[in-house]
């Protein structure tokens, strides 16, 4: 399963496999290829969630630099 | 004392100074209605401001009036503030307008309008020039003051509700003169950099007048320009700003456009969980059908019973068997009659002088070899006989019953010489019906003549 995939497009071919296996004419060999397929971009998508390294905050500068940002309320 | 003639240009000047001295009207507040108005190549306004009983000529001269956030019309009511002075070579006093706003409306709202009007026509806010936001971004481009509730409420509600989310703040003024270039000049840097996938552009929620940037024809522009689809989130839930009809999505408040730019983790999570779920199924629900078919198959009587596969066809080779005897006693029956004429035909052409000549001959040819036959064994008989007696004549037997007899050694051998035996040697003596055994006494030597 390529890893290059964004999460949108993992998801949406995920959708399809489903719709197809549901449809039921799928034939048997085919039905558990694309079964285990699913459950690939299932686990793709999973590990796409829990890759949350603490995404920061990101703020642009003047010179085009990102600089961490924090919240700072206004007073 | 004659009267001293002022020139024109004197008296105007005089005029005119007396106009200018006056506190009141270097700075007066003026109502009327717009008329003959003028906008002239330079961008300098004419028009005349009149009510029913006077009118007044006006100028406004272009770096005045691009500050006007509307555009003047004839018979608009307007209230005007300017001075009044003389334009000398005219001869004609009027109004320096200095600023002004339509009456009645607010100057704010007739420019809303207006501005909506023209982009309307437009087409920059058109449903088909929606871009669709993306369903899951990886990056949130967020434009807003980098101070204040709206970037937080931002913040938080995407880190609450999808921190696999990266966000990307491009700060800009929301409020002020310069808030509109400021906005504008972040939507650019957020499509330049190419990052996010999604932007948010807003404020928190305040007067007309503190949201003006959002209804301004450069932030439009922009929002409508941005490759990257906008969530607009300008205030607290009852104003439409410009940029909202502008931008792809409207939000009523910043948090909200958080909420439509990125999902909740958790709807995410069971919305994969249920797909995984409805994958086993519909697969196990396969395998379940198919196995179901197969032993479907199996039970069948097709298979439990093959003897029924082939009664049928035992019963129809039986019906095949029987109409093929049928036929073939009939095409049997046929050739019988076919082979009873043909026998029919051939005895009434039967050969019979034929046969009989025939057997005359064969008869006749007959004695004749039986004849021959008989000549030439009685030939041979009689050339036998002859042999025989001559064989007889030869004989030995025939010699020794006249006396003559055979002696032999003991190795058989005839003895025909007296070398041949020794003294003491047995010998054998054959005569016709018998023989004798003899011992050798002697040996007497014949003289050989010579």
């Amino acid at each position: 399963m390529a890893e290059s995939l964004t999460f949108e497009e993992a998801m949406a071919q995920l959708e399809d496999i489903v719709r197809k296996l549901e449809e039921g004419d799928v034939p048997l060999e085919e039905a558990i290829s694309i079964y285990k397929q699913g459950m690939e971009l299932s686990k793709l998508l999973h590990g796409k969630l829990k890759n949350v390294e603490e995404q920061l905050t990101k703020v642009m500068s003047e010179d085009g630099e990102e600089k961490d940002f924090e919240i700072k309320e206004e007073e | 004392m004659a009267p001293q003639y002022l020139t024109v240009q004197t008296l105007t000047k005089y005029i005119k100074r007396k106009f200018d001295a006056d506190p009141y009207l270097a700075d007066i507040y003026v109502k009327g209605e717009i008329s003959n108005f003028k906008r002239h190549t330079s961008g300098h306004m004419y028009f005349t401001l009149k009510d029913e009983r006077a009118r007044i000529l006006a100028v406004m001269f272009s770096s005045a009036n691009r500050f006007l956030k509307f555009n003047p019309e004839n018979g608009m009511k307007v209230l005007v503030r300017a001075s009044v002075s003389v334009y000398e070579a005219g001869g004609s006093y009027q109004l320096y307008v200095k600023g002004m706003q339509p009456d009645g409306i607010g100057a704010l709202y007739l420019a809303y309008e207006q501005l909506k009007d023209k982009l309307e026509k437009e087409g920059l806010f058109a449903k088909e020039k929606k871009r669709p936001i993306p369903a899951y971004p990886k990056v949130v481009g967020v434009v807003t003051s980098p101070t204040g509730a709206a970037v937080r409420d931002i913040i938080t509600t995407i880190r609450r509700r999808f921190p696999v989310v990266k966000i990307i703040l491009h700060p800009a003024l929301v409020q002020g003169e310069n808030a509109a270039p400021s906005i504008v000049k972040a939507i650019e840097e957020a499509n330049r950099l190419g990052k996010a996938d999604v932007l948010i552009v807003g404020r928190g929620g305040g007067s007309i007048e503190e949201l003006w940037a959002f209804n301004e024809e450069m932030t439009a522009r922009a929002i409508a320009a941005s490759t990257i689809p906008v969530i607009s989130a300008v205030g607290h839930e009852t104003d439409f700003t410009i940029a909202d009809f502008a931008a792809d999505l409207r939000a009523p408040t910043p948090t909200a456009a958080a909420e439509l730019a990125v999902p909740h983790i958790d709807e995410v999570r069971e919305k994969i969980l249920n797909m995984q779920a409805r994958l086993l199924r519909s697969v196990r629900e396969k395998v379940r059908h198919e196995s179901s078919r197969l032993a479907y198959l199996e039970r069948s009587p097709a298979l439990k019973n093959p003897y029924r596969l082939i009664r049928q066809q035992m019963e129809q080779a039986d019906r095949l068997a029987e109409s093929l005897h049928r036929e073939a006693g009939r095409l049997i029956g046929a050739a019988g009659e076919q082979c009873r004429n043909l026998y029919e035909r051939l005895l009434r052409n039967r050969p019979e002088q034929k046969l009989l000549q025939a057997r005359r001959d064969f008869i006749s040819l007959h004695g004749n070899l039986v004849k021959q036959m008989q000549a030439v064994l009685r030939e041979k008989q009689h050339r036998f006989g002859k042999n025989i007696s001559a064989l007889e004549a030869l004989s030995p037997l025939k010699v020794m019953e006249r006396g003559y007899s055979l002696a032999m050694a003991e190795d058989e051998t005839i003895i025909k010489k007296t070398s041949q035996v020794k003294k003491g040697d047995t010998i054998q003596v054959v005569l016709t019906d018998g023989g004798l055994l003899c011992t050798v006494d002697e040996i007497r030597r014949r003289r050989e003549n010579g």
